[in-house]
């Protein structure tokens, strides 16, 4: 299987302190993979990393076989990286439609297609279309900011915290639907505190503490480990 | 009835054509942890901020220990000891953690005009103790380390974390907690579910909204399910999470997902 996403020591902040300090992953082509840790471990900073969203100080990053240390965002989502960040962050006065063009702002002519196949991953948004997206329930604003990160038909996907506020019906959909998302041949990383039903739908996962990199493995093996139960995981009542 | 921390009765809101809470009617004892569980856009943060103040109601009425608070504004109610946390998190960003923590306690001595210079040592004294009880709440809330960084440069979950960290600066008769666990690592979640408890011992009333149905599980003596703004169910928290309503509407197969 080919690497589509490999972290050379990275180094990283945003003011003069560094938040994470050399840390190097991959990820495989097609994989789910998850990143678990104790809050202020840095997970969030390696996400926005990636997406060139912070300073880096150090390291190289790949993606497919090129170089992107230092490239820019809009760069990288025109090479096939899509971001959805922890905060709410749909544009609340715009409709469900605005929306989804606004993800297509990169793509030069026509997105009707683009459009319709978010509709028919999110079948759910469909109904919805002209509504105002600030009136949608939490787990809808969800899906449309993930449905409009997809809009440029990414080849990695990068979530931050993808559950969290959601209840739990709407919790096993979402997981459910970023598994299908990653089927149709969207590669995945998640942020998550949801880390056992993260865990099981991914690969495998990292686990970072103090800005480095602590553990990794699969995800099966993070589950059945009982220091990383103890330590990150809870006992899971 | 003397040990009533809160009764809710026919409260009713409407944002244009959407009911947030329709005729809601609640009661929550001295001493005891009530969750408020519910789909998302059941209602359940708009019944924190009437409850709170940050929403008046446009019918029904609101008693806190007995005293009709409905209308009051959100800072007469916090200096009743009613103190509510946000979902999203309401940190003072440029200012430290530390600072954070020290405004959150109510009615201090020196914000008085002339106490900070006529009584200057009894002044001083009080920050000391307010400083010493900051601390010791941050450390528990694995904050301890952060103290004299900008509350801005905290990550989401630490927010969230000095959120009801702070609450707790104010000395607080109820304490409502707003998703306090959302993207809070499980092992610290559970850690601060064993101190809540002990909160409670010693006689804090909490209501907590939470998701994470373990939690809600470990921590309610009573449970409410909201759903459209009114209460759909009411009982012991086993009792609820095996209500089929409350199964078929809210928690779906995420119950017995939960390993």
């Amino acid at each position: 299987m080919a690497v589509m996403l490999r972290l050379e020591k990275i180094t990283a902040g945003f003011t003069d302190e560094n938040i994470i300090s050399d840390i190097s992953l991959y990820i495989d082509e097609g994989e789910v993979v998850t990143i678990i840790g104790p809050n202020g471990a840095g997970k969030s900073t390696l996400m926005k990393t990636i997406f060139g969203l912070t300073k880096l100080r150090g390291g190289k990053i790949y993606f497919e076989d090129q170089e992107i240390t230092g490239k820019k965002t809009d760069e990288l989502v025109r090479l096939g990286v899509a971001y959805v960040p922890q905060e709410r962050n749909i544009f609340a006065s715009l409709t469900v439609k605005e929306n989804l063009e606004m993800g297509a702002y990169v793509i030069k002519g026509k997105i009707a297609d683009k459009l319709e196949s978010i509709l028919e991953i999110f079948p759910m948004l469909r109904g919805r279309i002209g509504q105002r997206a600030g009136t949608m329930s939490g787990g809808e604003q969800k899906m449309l900011a993930i449905g409009r990160a997809m809009v440029v038909e990414p080849s990695l996907l990068l979530l931050d915290e993808p559950s969290a506020a959601l209840s739990p019906k709407i919790m096993d959909q979402l997981f459910a639907k970023i598994k299908e998302i990653n089927e149709l041949g969207t590669t995945i990383m998640m942020v998550e505190q949801n880390a056992r039903k993260a865990l099981a739908i991914s690969e495998r996962g990292y686990i970072l503490e103090m800005g480095r990199n602590r553990f990794e493995g699969p995800a099966r093996s993070l589950l059945d480990d009982a220091d990383v139960c103890r330590l990150y995981l809870g006992r899971g009542r | 009835m003397a040990d009533e921390m809160l009764s809710i009765k026919g409260v009713s809101k409407s944002f244009g054509g959407i009911l947030a809470a329709d005729k809601c009617n609640l009661t929550i004892s001295r001493g005891t942890i009530v969750g408020l569980i519910g789909p998302n856009g059941a209602g359940k943060s708009t019944l924190f901020d009437i409850v709170s103040g940050f929403q008046r109601p446009d019918a029904g009425s609101i008693a806190f220990q007995g005293k009709e608070i409905t209308g009051w504004p959100a800072y007469k109610i916090a200096r009743l000891g009613l103190i509510r946390t946000f979902q999203i998190p309401h940190a003072l960003t440029r200012m430290t953690v530390l600072e954070n923590m020290m405004l959150g306690k109510q009615g201090q001595i020196g914000e008085r005009i002339c106490s900070p210079i006529i009584r200057f040592n009894i002044v001083r004294a009080e920050e000391k103790n307010i400083r010493d009880k900051a601390l010791e709440i941050l450390e528990f809330f694995d904050l301890g380390h952060m103290k004299d960084e900008y509350a801005g440069s905290l990550s989401g979950g630490q927010k969230k974390l000095l959120e009801m960290a702070r609450s707790l600066m104010a000395d607080p008769q109820l304490l409502l907690l707003d998703e306090p666990f959302a993207g809070v690592n499980p092992s610290l979640s559970e850690r601060l579910i064993e101190r809540i408890k002990t909160l409670r011992q010693k006689g804090l009333t909490i209501m907590i909204i939470e998701h994470g149905i373990p939690y809600v599980l470990a921590l309610s003596d009573w449970v409410y399910v909201l759903n459209k703004g009114a209460v759909m169910a009411y009982g012991k928290p086993d009792e609820v999470v095996s209500d089929k309503r409350v199964l078929d509407d809210y928690l779906g197969d995420g119950c017995d997902a939960q390993t």
